[in-house]
């Protein structure tokens, strides 16, 4: 018996375009529930993303990108990424990315009331997961 | 008859006001044509967003959650999505009818205003404006949709409100732009179309079902509005293209009718000077 085609379509998709869209063998990412990899004829699944990095498998070598904020559903053959910003390595200004895990962490170093915490904290995840790409 | 000068300076005036609409007519057909791709760009995620939804809703459709029921205050927000410009025909009117229309009394109603325009008009006439968002339509991001959506979601959950409309022109194709009134909370689908969802495979939920539509209806929501708020941009356009376009065909025709009064004009003083030194020389002789 011929081997099984182990590619499924893979789509990422952000409100502003069609991020990617091709057929990969397997895709990593880190949901609420933590770091999933997905290989073909998962069960259907729909979980939430936190910002992360995404690393897909195509035949020819791996992909790394940054999500932040979204939803992925998986059926067996097909994968879907619904994300509200992803961005290939080459797309992101590191010195920025920088500038503003330093402000993130400054905002909860100093404990003050008017310091939104949680949202600090999202700052410094979406900063470290740009650096983390690149680096 | 008017006077050759006046008839000139009428003529020039319409001329240059002619220009004004040409060129507003360039540029609203550039803007258009971006906004159009953007929104045909952001189309796969929310058909997607929409899929997800509502086959999630199919499986869930007796579910008490609070984001599927009508909250207990009387209040309705409506996000008012018009134009910051005028001169765009009946855009921003249309807008200001269909919330007056819709059924909401002025008592209930908040209203989340974009566009200075139809804030004027809704103000003018009683509506209590809850917040104001004008300066985003000029370039609308995915961000400020969701903070904005953020804080009516807030209220939603507060209690301070008990249902989100969205009022916005639906951009159908060029010439054709519909003022559309919709409903964002609490979330409701047709019969028909959960039906068709609920042949979907069994999908499975993490975490849990009712936290995974925890945060997906504020998703959902985003989306819709951002959508709304990108073919708004694009009717916008769409809507002050054709106003210019007819202004520009009119100024024509005006301008082609003052130049035959013009002419006659003319010919009728230099008749008239004939005339005149005909007789003259004829008293002489």
């Amino acid at each position: 018996m011929a081997e099984e085609n182990k590619y499924f379509q893979l789509e990422i998709i952000t409100p502003d375009r069609v991020f990617y869209k091709g057929e990969a063998s397997m895709v990593e990412f880190t949901s609420v529930d933590g770091e999933m990899g997905v290989y073909k004829h998962h069960i259907p699944l729909t979980t939430v993303l936190v910002p992360g990095i995404v690393t897909i498998t195509e035949a020819n070598g791996k992909k790394e990108a940054a999500i932040h904020a979204g939803f992925v559903q998986i059926l067996g053959e097909k994968v879907t990424f619904l994300a509200e910003i992803a961005e290939w390595p080459d797309e992101i200004d590191i010195s920025r990315a920088q500038a503003a895990k330093a402000r993130a962490e400054e905002r909860l170093r100093s404990h003050s009331a008017d310091v939104d915490v949680a949202r600090a904290e999202i700052a410094l995840k979406k900063a470290l997961v740009r650096i983390g790409v690149k680096g | 008859m008017a006077s050759m000068r006046d008839i000139k300076r009428r003529k020039g005036s319409i001329q240059s006001t002619q220009q004004i609409t040409k060129a507003m007519k360039l540029v609203s057909t550039v803007k258009l044509q971006k906004a159009k791709n953007r929104a045909e760009q952001s189309n796969p995620y929310f058909n997607y967003m929409y899929q997800t939804v509502t086959s999630m809703l199919a499986r869930s459709g007796s579910m008490n959650h609070p984001y599927l029921k009508a909250g207990s205050s009387q209040k309705k927000a409506i996000i008012t999505i018009a134009s910051n410009r005028g001169l765009a025909g009946g855009y921003n009117s249309n807008i200001v009818k269909l919330v007056t229309d819709s059924g909401i009394s002025k008592e209930d109603a908040q209203i989340y205003i974009i566009g200075r325009k139809a804030k004027e008009s809704l103000q003018r006439k009683g509506y209590e404006m809850k917040g104001d968002y004008s300066d985003v339509i000029e370039g609308p991001t995915y961000e400020d949709a969701s903070a904005i959506c953020e804080e009516v979601l807030g209220a939603f959950t507060r209690g301070e409100i008990g249902e989100i409309y969205l009022a916005y022109t639906h951009f159908k194709n060029t010439v054709s732009h519909e003022p559309t009134l919709m409903k964002l909370l609490p979330v409701e689908f047709e019969e028909a179309e959960i039906k068709e969802a609920d042949s979907n495979v069994l999908m499975n939920y993490e975490p849990n079902e009712e936290e995974a539509l925890d945060l997906i209806i504020p998703k959902y929501m985003t989306s819709l509005f951002y959508g709304a708020l990108v073919e708004a941009v694009a009717s916008e356009n769409g809507a002050r293209m054709q106003a210019m376009d007819s202004a520009t065909s009119n100024a024509e025709e005006m301008i082609s009718d003052l130049t035959l009064k013009y002419n006659r004009a003319r010919q009728g003083s230099i008749t008239q000077e004939l005339t005149e030194i005909i007789a003259g020389a004829e008293a002489i002789s």
